[in-house]
């Protein structure tokens, strides 16, 4: 039995690296070797593509736009879903199931055509070509997910602590901050990774939302495509720098995920 | 746990609600107009009511998207979830093998949605990829720019490959939360792995798989950037999904009344969907 789930794990995981595979091998040859001919490892191995992303102008500059809304994201997300989530597991009160179907409804609006109020919205409102534009718009997806993971999480902490603290002279900010946010810490974990997670890949909003100076990652890359074709070397290369943040960040949650979480109903 | 009422939680709320409000009830708004109206140029528009909405549910284009739309997204499901399933109950428990799996399980969740496309572009072409040139080699005549069922199980290997692991994630947290002591009374019954399985693990599992259920039919219902890159919706139109036919409308043709009416159908389905499952999956868990 353990050998068949051992099999069975690594054929999986085989499956998921295999391309991934494939990414890093391109990114290591030169243009017309990805083109001319196929083979299964770099013939003449190159780290060319990868020079140039650290030297020309707008790479790195397009990482860090993209780190800095994703952090924004994942700050603001957080710091709002923790009281929400606690409403949420403690307390009943008016329209409350409402209110968090509703918070889901948010992620199901097609993009397309909400793409183009969402640009109007918000350069009336001043913040278009931001880093803070981006992190607004992706808080309509991540905060309703924030709020799930963590209400779960609350929902598994005694409310006997609650009382007791109170009982104890705790006011609600500072028994919340000192007693209750250290022990719902792997839901933190959990909750960060996944909403860095759809920020980062997160693709129209991010494109819409800027133009020059919040321009991100994965904007930049569609450069490479121009007028003499796709530069397949370089956008493999930017492909494999783009997983490096996601893989820091589980590596980060690891034993909070591994510790594991059953989310209840809201 | 008994919750108390308190109406005044709604404080704790407040900030999530009027964030949220800010993106999302403003262009909600100014879709619905747009869908109501008939827009020649931006000082000229006229009041045309529920035309546009007649006219989208009577289009054939859009039925038979909707329908490519329905079939891929309830595809995706029958896949990951028990496929999720089954390898979350294969990772390991214990040990330096937890961090591993988890790192290169979670790595294709974290790859930008376009470069997913990238990937399986050079992945799967039929000359330089990998798997194209291993299943021209074996004798399967595979294109996916030419033939359109290979084109959707590309479009379908893709998206197993995307997302599976997040169904994996959710359940391997869901399991891990399952105190040892029903195991221990499991076995002190005699009860056999499949009755673990169905009376232990999965009942446990219901929250997790709810979230992944919803997360995964919306985010495939409205999968867009992963088969634009990889087959621009070709050939012909056998992976032109919803949101591809809406964009189409929306930007190639510039058609912003008849598309916003249609995006609001889009939207309505979706919801009508989750809904569904929402309320099955929380009813299954009650009893």
């Amino acid at each position: 039995m353990e050998r068949t789930k051992k099999i069975g794990l690594i054929v999986y995981i085989l499956f998921l690296m295999i391309p991934i595979y494939w990414l890093i091998n391109l990114s290591l040859q030169p243009n017309r070797d990805i083109m001319g001919s196929f083979s299964l490892y770099p013939q003449n191995l190159t780290f060319d593509n990868y020079r140039r992303i650290f030297t020309e102008a707008g790479w790195a500059r397009g990482y860090l736009n993209s780190l800095i809304y994703v952090l924004m994201n994942t700050v603001i997300s957080i710091t709002v879903a923790l009281p929400a989530a606690y409403a949420f597991s403690r307390y009943k009160f008016i329209g409350d199931k409402h209110l968090f179907f509703w918070l889901l409804t948010n992620r199901m609006a097609p993009p397309a055509v909400f793409l183009l109020p969402f640009f109007q919205l918000y350069q009336t409102v001043g913040i278009f070509d931001m880093h803070i534009a981006v992190a607004l718009a992706h808080c309509l997806f991540s905060i309703p997910l924030a709020v799930w993971i963590l209400e779960g999480f609350m929902s598994g902490v005694p409310k006997e602590i609650d009382e007791t603290a109170y009982i104890d002279g705790y006011s609600f900010p500072r028994f919340f901050v000192f007693i209750f946010i250290p022990l719902i810490r792997s839901g933190i974990g959990v909750a960060v990774f996944f909403c860095f997670m759809f920020s980062w890949v997160e693709l129209l909003l991010a494109r819409t939302l800027t133009s020059v100076d919040a321009r991100p990652i994965s904007v930049v890359m569609t450069r490479s495509i121009s007028a003499t074709g796709v530069d397949w070397g370089m956008l493999a290369a930017a492909g494999v720098l783009t997983l490096i943040p996601g893989a820091l960040v589980i590596y980060f949650v690891r034993n909070n995920l591994a510790r594991g979480f059953a989310l209840g109903r809201v | 746990m008994n919750k108390v009422e308190n109406n005044r939680a709604w404080f704790l709320v407040l900030p999530v609600l009027l964030l949220v409000a800010f993106s999302a009830v403003i262009p909600l708004m100014t879709v619905v107009n747009y869908s109501i109206q008939d827009i020649l140029d931006p000082h000229t528009r006229f009041f045309v009511g529920d035309e546009w909405f007649r006219e989208m549910l009577r289009d054939s284009q859009l039925q038979s998207a909707l329908g490519r739309q329905l079939i891929f997204s309830f595809s995706v499901l029958a896949i990951q979830i028990p496929l999720g399933i089954a390898i979350a109950l294969c990772m390991p428990t214990r040990g330096i093998w937890v961090a591993i799996s988890l790192v290169l399980v979670a790595l294709p969740l974290l790859v930008p949605w376009n470069v997913v496309g990238t990937i399986w572009q050079l992945f799967a072409r039929g000359d330089i990829g990998l798997l194209g040139v291993t299943l021209n080699s074996i004798g399967i005549e595979y294109n996916y720019t030419r033939g359109s069922t290979a084109a959707w199980f590309t479009v379908l290997a893709m998206d197993v490959w995307h997302w599976t692991s997040l169904v994996v994630l959710l359940c391997y947290s869901g399991l891990r939360a399952i105190p040892d002591a029903y195991y221990q009374a499991a076995r002190i019954d005699g009860a056999s792995r499949i009755a673990v399985f169905r009376y232990i693990q999965l009942p446990r599992l219901a929250g997790v798989l709810t979230i992944a259920v919803l997360l995964r039919f919306m985010d495939s219902f409205m999968i867009y950037a992963e088969p634009f890159v990889l087959t621009g919706g070709g050939p012909g139109s056998s992976t032109t999904f919803l949101s591809q036919h809406l964009a189409t409308m929306a930007i190639a043709q510039f058609d912003v009344s008849r598309a916003a009416a249609f995006s609001l159908i889009y939207f309505l389905i979706i919801l009508a969907i989750s809904w569904v499952f929402y309320t099955i999956i929380t009813r299954a868990t009650k009893d």
